[in-house]
């Protein structure tokens, strides 16, 4: 059918000697030689020849038949490890990622609170508080290490990264040359503490909540990746399986045989994979939807609330240690107010908020219980802050003190009792979400490498049931 | 009031031998003018107030040291250990103490010590003093910290029950803006504005040297109204605390720090490596600040203050001077002294 190239460079020819120098399978004129367009169609005429005769239609259906299950296997696997690599994604990476990127959040939080805490203590600092706030550096240090090797280098999450690396530090640069300015008995060391708190509060932090907002984005954007369903291979199964029905009806009606063995083999491995398709993925979908919406969603919550009670602790003792060093007019009323109590008290607002949210998704349970106990030191917690403010503001420093950090009487006692509240609430949402995201990618597990298996086998049945009708004809 | 009183106001003046040169007449004039508007206009004044104290009032002769139409140097009101109205109502409370308003920032003023949790400071030596006088005990106070922009509120018992204070001693300059809206001690500091920068600095004071530099200030401070009016080209930089301003000279943020001289010592004790820059600025005075109406306090600080100089080089305003000062701002041997 290719038509030599070198016809138009040969010298011109006599008429005579044209033919001679045409394909063996002429074309219909022999002067004008076919182009390509003409072999297509040249290609569908013969196809269209060929389903004139039965055995050429029996070909032509049991080509379109093995295609079409094979194409359904093909794009079932597909789709499938797509769906089921996101459920990996979460299980074994952006889950963690996003819970390490939690970690550093809350551990700068929390090492700022410590180092407030140590220094309203005064010098030396308690061995306990010290050694909280170390623990806090490192592991927010390590997670920083951990994330950076993780990450992939996309913008937000990667810069953030760098940011903390660069600014922790210098915060612990600020904290130690305010611990020895402290053990001086000099006023400095506030100063320098403050200074410490500010660089916290505007520089690491936000970069922080970048980090965890990027990470548990990615963990959500993942597992809605998971969750997608396969629409392309849904429609494949519905067009194969009615080609196939199509084919034994057509093949019942013209040598009246009820079964064709090979075809009902396709049509039984095309539903077994349809239905392995649907049942699996309906039920991954179900687990990856309780793990966002049972855990994943607490965890933010429980996150939010966690990062505020630390940031409201951290002001509570920085009222103190700064002695109203700082005011700032408040922008409603045009009253002058302490900083830290007034960033306090809105910290304390936003933990109040968190943890009506997290108790309304918690619904009960064990969860339930531990938010009510963490509402229950919330409310404690600000009671006695306020008998502390009382004392300060009456001159009794010495008793505010005491009643913020010391005994089972102090705030610090049911800011203490926050934190494990919600450290324990923490710990189950995360279980939670462990084990829904974990189920929910073993539902996908083993589809894959069955939607292969299935299609060939649809496909061999196929072949092998169209062959038999066609040995009939020889 | 009655005239009689204002007579005996007037001869109060002369008793005290007052009247010097242009500045004696002028106080004679003003005398002349209060009376006669006092007896035309005569002043709701609070009920019960002590004749002797009147008695011990007088206007002030001597020449005012700052180009202003007031004397800063001198209280309104003569020493004196009689208890007054305002005095008795405090010894009436069910808590006999005296409210302070104190600031616990500033390093050798008052300050709440890290180490301690207690408040130190020379204004703080000066508290306990004045309890001492009034309820022979110099814990009989209760301090309650307030914020530059508080004081004259807090005096005046703006800020409320739990904000309103009897005194404030806390670095408060005497000006006559103020003296208009509380009553003043005499002068027990005298101070200026002072530019501070690193030992080997470029920077000669408050003067062209300051050009493109970082000068660092507290928001709303003298120091910060001065520059705004005349920056030299500086960049302000613009902190909540004078303290801050340290920090931000450390960590290389600022180039030099203005702020009142007193302070600045404050902040050279601890930080051995700056150094003042130039000359002080021209002199103010920090006085105790109570209501207008309770004179007899006033009186009674006077007269602590009086008590407090008595004694030269071992008077108690020198050791309290040494012990919290004198590192930082060497040279002074006694508070302001008026004339």
């Amino acid at each position: 059918m290719t038509y030599p190239s070198n016809v138009r460079t040969a010298p011109p020819a006599a008429p005579g000697r044209a033919p001679a120098r045409s394909s063996p399978a002429a074309g219909p004129s022999p002067e004008e030689p076919p182009t390509r367009a003409a072999a297509w169609v040249e290609g569908t005429e013969r196809l269209r020849a060929a389903a004139a005769t039965e055995p050429g239609r029996l070909r032509i259906i049991g080509a379109a038949l093995a295609l079409l299950v094979v194409a359904f296997g093909a794009v079932t696997a597909w789709e499938v490890s797509d769906r089921y690599s996101a459920a990996h994604d979460v299980v074994h990476r952006s889950q963690q990622l996003s819970a390490d990127a939690a970690g550093i959040y809350s551990s700068l939080a929390d090492a700022d609170t410590a180092a407030a805490s140590a220094f309203l203590s005064g010098a030396p600092e308690p061995v306990k508080l010290r050694d909280d706030y170390d623990e806090d550096i490192k592991a927010a240090s390590r997670l920083l290490i951990d994330a950076a090797s993780h990450t992939d280098s996309t913008g937000a999450s990667d810069e953030a990264i760098k940011k903390l690396n660069e600014g922790l530090p210098v915060y612990t640069g600020l904290i130690e040359q305010a611990r020895s300015y402290n053990r001086q008995g000099l006023p400095l060391g506030a100063a320098y503490l403050r200074y410490a708190n500010e660089r916290m509060t505007e520089d690491l932090l936000p970069e922080a909540k970048t980090l965890y907002d990027t990470e548990t984005g990615r963990l959500a954007a993942d597992n809605e990746r998971a969750r997608r369903w396969p629409y392309a291979s849904t429609a494949l199964a519905v067009l194969a399986l009615g080609v196939l029905c199509w084919a034994q009806r057509r093949d019942h009606r013209r040598t009246n045989r009820v079964f064709n063995l090979g075809l009902v083999c396709a049509t039984a491995a095309s539903l077994v994979l349809l239905v392995w398709l649907g049942v699996g993925q309906s039920l991954a979908r179900d687990n990856l939807n309780s793990a966002q919406e049972r855990g994943q969603a607490s965890l933010k919550e429980l996150n939010d609330a966690r990062i505020e009670s630390l940031k409201a602790r951290a002001n509570e003792n920085l009222t103190m240690v700064s002695l109203g060093a700082v005011i700032e007019k408040d922008s409603r009323t045009g009253v002058d107010e302490d900083k830290y109590e007034k960033d306090y008290q809105t910290a304390m607002g936003e933990l109040d908020r968190a943890l009506a949210r997290a108790e309304k998704l918690a619904d009960g349970g064990p969860v339930g219980e531990q938010v009510g106990k963490a509402r229950a030191a919330y409310a404690q917690w600000q009671s006695r802050h306020k008998e502390a403010r009382a004392s300060d503001t009456a001159g009794d420093y010495r008793a505010a003190v005491t009643k913020v950090i010391d005994g089972k009487e102090s705030t610090g006692h049911s800011f203490g009792q926050v934190e494990k509240a919600l450290e324990t609430s923490l710990d189950e949402k995360q279980r939670d979400f462990e084990r829904f995201a974990a189920a929910g990618q073993s539902r996908l597990s083993g589809l894959a490498v069955g939607a292969g298996v299935l299609a060939l086998v649809a496909a061999a049945g196929a072949v092998l049931g169209i062959g038999r009708r066609l040995s009939e004809y020889r | 009031m009655t005239t009689r009183d204002s007579l005996r106001r007037l001869r109060g003046l002369r008793r005290n031998g007052g009247f010097r040169g242009w500045g004696g007449v002028m106080a004679m004039v003003v005398a002349c003018v209060l009376t006669g508007s006092l007896t035309l206009l005569p002043l709701s004044r609070s009920v019960g107030q002590d004749a002797a104290d009147f008695a011990q009032q007088r206007i002030s002769t001597a020449v005012p040291v700052v180009a202003e139409d007031c004397d800063l140097l001198e209280s309104a009101v003569r020493p004196s250990s009689a208890d007054g109205n305002a005095i008795k109502t405090i010894k009436a409370r069910k808590v006999p103490k005296l409210v302070v308003g104190i600031d616990q920032n500033s390093y050798g003023w008052g300050y709440r010590n890290p180490l301690t949790k207690e408040l130190e400071g020379f204004d703080i030596d000066l508290v306990r003093a004045i309890a001492e006088e009034i309820f022979g005990d110099p814990d009989a106070v209760t301090y309650r910290a307030v914020t530059t922009g508080q004081r004259v509120d807090a005096l005046n018992g703006r800020e409320g029950k739990d904000g309103s204070v009897d005194l404030v001693v806390r670095t408060m300059s005497i000006s006559c803006e103020r003296k208009k809206q509380v009553l003043f001690s005499d002068a027990y500091f005298e101070t200026g504005l002072q530019v501070l920068a690193p030992k080997g600095s470029a920077i000669t004071g408050y003067d062209r040297s300051l050009k493109d530099k970082r000068v660092c200030s507290a928001t709303g401070s003298s120091a910060d109204a001065k520059l705004k009016t005349e920056s030299y080209g500086a960049q302000r930089v613009l902190v909540p605390n004078q303290l801050d301003c340290l920090v931000r000279l450390q960590l290389g943020m600022a180039d030099a720090i203005m702020t009142d001289n007193s302070l600045a010592a404050g902040l050279m004790a601890q930080d051995p490596a700056i150094e003042r820059a130039g000359a002080q600025l021209p002199k103010e005075y920090y006085g105790v600040a109570a209501m207008k109406d309770n004179t007899d306090l006033i009186a009674r600080v006077n007269k602590v203050l009086r008590d407090y100089s008595a004694g030269g080089d071992n008077s108690r305003w020198t050791q309290s001077y040494r012990k919290w000062l004198a590192k930082g701002l060497p040279g002074l041997t006694g508070p302001p002294k008026a004339g």
